[in-house]
């Protein structure tokens, strides 16, 4: 049986096709959830997509949090269930106090959308597995609201604990703090990205295929724990 | 509150009426009462005053544009014609393809982020109106001199509002252009490109058909904004010292028109719509008019019904609105709570306004009172047609024949003197890199994006299973247009044409956005009747029906219309976007070729603007047929992987083409100078129908014998490197020499250092 990834859509989600190929492409079943069913319809693991859901009135993020489906969705993640959220997927993981911190408008003041080069640091969390240690890959990266931001004590923390998955390499490009891409939750399970690796899936339409290793990295952690069956 | 009612019309006929301030002319204004046996009613005045606007009307260009019409070619891929929302083609496997551009020059000037960004939500509903998903935007943009001071706040307005409101829509933006001229300076122009696929039996049409049935408003509610847009604002010339025209611009939604997206598609592929309308332009006049004109005949609203922003509205400004985000559908008695339903589920308000009746009348309600009373004919089709006189200017004489020689503009005629000019095209605004505009854009969404700018032409998967893919390009010089309206209208044309055949597609149809001054000015009225005419000609020539498209007249401030610029769209098709060619080249000692004629044709030329300010002479010859060969060999090139790489050669000639794939490929060439030929005209003549290809070393034979079948012209000029130098040899006797890096960083400095 392969594994089952939902990815929500909220009203103004935009990347939840894309995610789903990017699942699909890595080999699991994507199951498409719905904003306002309260159900997670018994999938392995979840995907909160890009977009701009509700149009990003009021503060990125903020209305999406109260949607139905995120009541289970947290319960499930506080339980240890994978849940990645991608640029706007992050900013609702944030909102919703799954990760600690918040994102902010870009230091510029315009959105930007270019081929980032990232590096991995941190191959443990349920969705970089599959990545070594320090490794460089280059994803899309598109946002107006991009720039992580925390507390020192949270940002010590978070690097002395290992839980920065990622970091800008040669430009930091929104102005997050000590150039971080991504955070991850203490048990790992639960990760926030910035960068979009469901756009570098396929070498015809993305600058690489090292969006990939995301998806397949969260199967590898599915057959660990036991939720699937290799 | 009292309104003007049908009945007191025909009670009191002599009230006096402000048609003048509304943009109407008084013989029109006549015509009306003559329509209607009565003078109008003020909710009637409203309508044809909007409907009647040369924006909505066409009223100047109706008697050219039939010229698209008359001059098709026998072209079986046109499944909805001109005249519809948006021209649809059939692309194969049973997909069919609709793409429009439309202009929004007049409210970016005034409001540069709203204009720009509802010019991009109407193009789209424009698609969706049609049963088709949007899978892409460009962006076709025209501002005034790079170092004006007001210049900064028109680019960055439309630019922010551009991407504000695409990012946030989902949609990828995969190209367009940015020209700056002075020509520009108080009339930027922003059109907007917008492509949709469907499969064929998904086509909808703008029809209210069917006695009894309902007529629904949904979306964003009426609010009091754009009233009056298309009649005050797009169809007058700015006064310098008139009064702010602000209130005539739209406020835009994009998360609504998200939403409104998403619903109209599902609406439409639960088969729950019989006939559907956007609301743009004219706002509810439009759409029930047409709605009721394209259908049985009748219709009749409940005005009062509708949602509003704001309670105090008027009839007559309800009717006039042109608040964004709103959709008009007719719909079966059975089939309304199943529409609403899906209204209900993406959040968006619904209402039913009106029914479909025999009455042959369009009638309109508020609050029981009959309000409107008209034949729906006479508002949305049977406007005013003007002849308007058209005359070539006698000035086109000198400026045709200010050709510029070597003895009138100097060319530089040593290593270090093109050295120099090389380093300042390159940083030239207009061929500087875009990246500072476009990196503003999100052109991965979807992810489908095959090829976007700076490529030749952006390229959409449409069918991921089989790979069948588009490309479309927009293209127009308009200085070549001002030098010949009629040539220039065919360059444009054939630029854009052979863009998309750069790329590996094969060109289908052709949209346009034609954008010139006032047709009041016979000199603009002759730029227009050349251009259409030239356009109409070579689409016909080349097999390319013109499927739709956009006037947009009163370009101008005081008495100076800018150059006539119509921007041409071509669509084509390419069977599996995995054999697309880009522009990078990529291989050390592969081949590099010149297709096509080099000649000294500098006039229009970018040089003989940026170095010289200059703009006189003849634009570059064009022959369609050479233009078309070509296009079959960069065709059958791609096909066979006889080529890895081709670029257009366009704006800044040869020497550009090859700097911008140096750049692309972060990897250098040695380019020898042809001995026989001036070395500035080879590298900077702007010359139309050529490319530069790549292609292994083992292929040239192979090459040059396609080339040859197709009596295309082709020269091999060098090859690619392993380093990161471009080098010119020959170059008068010496070589000139630029590392990548001081080029692109040459390239990528300007728009920032000047609007960042």
């Amino acid at each position: 049986m392969s594994s089952r990834i939902g990815v929500v859509t909220f009203p103004g989600s935009l990347d939840d096709k894309d995610a789903a190929r990017a699942v699909t492409l890595a080999g699991a079943e994507a199951v498409p959830l719905w904003h306002a069913d309260a159900t997670l319809h018994g999938v392995d693991a979840v995907v909160l997509p890009g977009g701009f859901s509700y149009g990003d009135y009021l503060r990125c993020g903020a209305i999406a949090r109260f949607a139905p489906v995120m009541e289970p969705l947290i319960n499930a993640a506080r339980e240890g269930m994978p849940v990645l959220g991608i640029c706007n997927g992050f900013q609702i993981l944030c909102e919703s106090h799954l990760l600690p911190g918040a994102l902010t408008r870009n230091d510029h003041l315009h959105f930007i959308c270019r081929d980032q080069r990232l590096e991995i640091t941190n191959t443990t969390s349920a969705w970089t597995k599959n990545f070594d240690m320090n490794q460089e890959i280059v994803v899309p990266l598109k946002n107006g609201e991009g720039g992580y931001v925390a507390d020192e004590r949270t940002l010590d923390q978070l690097e002395a604990e290992g839980r920065v998955i990622a970091r800008y390499l040669e430009l930091n490009p929104n102005g997050s703090r000590r150039d971080i891409a991504g955070i991850c939750n203490e048990a790992g399970n639960v990760v926030g990205l910035m960068p979009h690796p469901e756009h570098a899936v396929e070498a015809l339409t993305g600058p690489t295929v090292d969006g990939l290793g995301f998806f397949t990295s969260v199967l590898k952690s599915l057959v660990e724990n036991g939720k699937v069956l290799a | 509150m009292s309104v003007d009612n049908v009945a007191s019309a025909k009670a009191n006929s002599d009230v006096e009426q402000p048609f003048a301030a509304l943009g109407l002319k008084l013989d029109e204004y006549e015509r009306i009462k003559e329509i209607l046996g009565r003078r109008p009613t003020s909710s009637e005045l409203a309508m044809y005053s909007v409907m009647w606007s040369e924006h909505c009307s066409y009223k100047s260009s109706k008697v050219h544009l039939r010229q698209f019409g008359d001059k098709v070619p026998a072209n079986d891929s046109m499944l909805v014609g001109i005249g519809e929302n948006a021209g649809v083609v059939d692309i194969g496997d049973g997909w069919a393809v609709t793409f429009k551009v439309e202009s929004h020059n007049h409210p970016s000037y005034v409001e540069p982020y709203q204009g720009a960004a509802t010019g991009i939500g109407g193009i789209v509903r424009d698609i969706i109106s049609m049963g088709a998903r949007p899978v892409a935007v460009m962006d076709p943009l025209r501002f005034g001199a790079p170092e004006h001071p007001d210049t900064r706040r028109v680019v960055n307005g439309i630019v922010a509002g551009i991407g504000g409101y695409g990012n946030c829509l989902g949609l990828p933006n995969i190209g367009g252009e940015i020209v700056f001229d002075p020509s520009y300076q108080g009339n930027p122009l922003v059109n907007a490109l917008c492509v949709g696929t469907m499969k064929h039996e998904d086509i909808h049409l703008a029809k209210a058909s069917g006695v009894g049935n309902s007529v629904i408003l949904y979306g964003a509610r009426t609010g009091g904004d754009g009233i009056g847009g298309v009649s005050v604002l797009a169809s007058e010339t700015f006064d310098a010292d008139g009064p702010a025209k602000r209130p005539s611009v739209q406020v835009g939604d994009p998360f609504m028109e998200k939403l409104l997206i998403e619903c109209t598609l599902e609406v439409l592929h639960a088969g729950l719509v019989e006939g559907i309308q956007d609301l743009g332009g004219a706002g509810i006049s439009c759409a029930t008019s047409e709605l009721a004109s394209n259908g049985e005949g009748g219709m009749h609203v409940w005005l009062d019904r509708v949602l509003l922003r704001d309670s105090t509205l008027s009839p007559e400004e309800i009717l006039m609105s042109e608040s964004q985000e709103r959709m008009c559908a007719v719909v079966e008695p059975s089939k309304v709570d199943a529409f609403l339903d899906v209204c209900k589920k993406w959040d968006i308000e619904a209402v039913v306004i009106g029914e479909v009746n025999a009455s042959g009348r369009l009638t309109v309600d508020w609050h029981g009172e009959q309000i409107v009373d008209v034949p729906p004919r006479s508002v949305a089709h049977d406007g005013p047609v003007y002849e308007r006189p058209y005359a070539r200017p006698d000035w086109m004489d000198a400026r045709q024949a200010d050709a510029p020689t070597a003895e009138r503009l100097a060319r530089p005629n040593s290593a270090e003197a093109v050295r120099e000019t090389l380093l300042r095209m390159v940083a030239a605004p207009n061929l500087a890199a875009k990246t500072w505009v476009t990196s503003q854009y999100d052109r991965y969404v979807r992810g489908n994006t095959v090829l976007a700018q700076p490529e030749d032409s952006g390229m959409i998967r449409v069918d991921e299973v089989t790979g069948r893919g588009i490309a479309v390009s927009t293209d127009c010089n308009a200085r070549f247009a001002a030098l010949d309206p009629y040539r220039g209208a065919q360059l444009a044309f054939a630029e854009s044409y052979r863009n998309v055949a750069t790329t590996g597609a094969r060109p289908l149809a052709v949209t346009n956005c034609l954008n010139f001054g006032s047709p009041e000015d016979p000199s603009v009225m002759w730029q227009f009747e050349q251009a259409v005419t030239g356009l109409a000609d070579a689409c016909l020539d080349m097999g390319t029906p013109v499927t739709g498209g956009n006037v947009s007249f009163y370009n101008q401030t005081g008495d100076v219309a800018i150059h006539p610029t119509p921007v041409i769209g071509v669509l084509g098709v390419i069977d599996d976007v995995n054999k697309r060619t880009g522009m990078e080249w990529k291989t050390a000692g592969e081949s590099i070729f010149v297709l096509g004629v080099t000649r000294d044709e500098l006039a229009g030329s970018e040089w003989a603007h940026e170095i010289h300010g200059h703009l006189g002479g003849m634009p570059p010859v064009l022959d369609l047929a050479v233009e078309k060969n070509l296009a079959e060999v960069l065709l059958e090139a791609s096909k066979t992987d006889l080529i890895t790489a081709a670029h257009d050669v366009a704006d800044g000639g040869l020497a550009q083409a090859f700097v911008e794939m140096a750049i692309r490929a972060d990897r250098g060439a040695t380019i020898n100078l042809p001995e026989d030929q001036d070395s500035f005209v080879f590298l900077w003549s702007e010359s139309a129908s050529r490319a530069v290809v790549v292609a292994p070393h083992h292929h040239d034979q192979a090459l040059v014998a396609l080339c040859s079948r197709y009596g295309i012209a082709v020269t091999h000029v060098g090859s690619v490197d392993d380093t990161t130098e471009l080098h010119f040899r020959g170059v008068y006797g010496g070589e000139v020499s630029a590392t990548i890096d001081e080029l692109r960083a040459a390239s990528e400095a300007v728009l920032p250092k000047l609007f960042g």
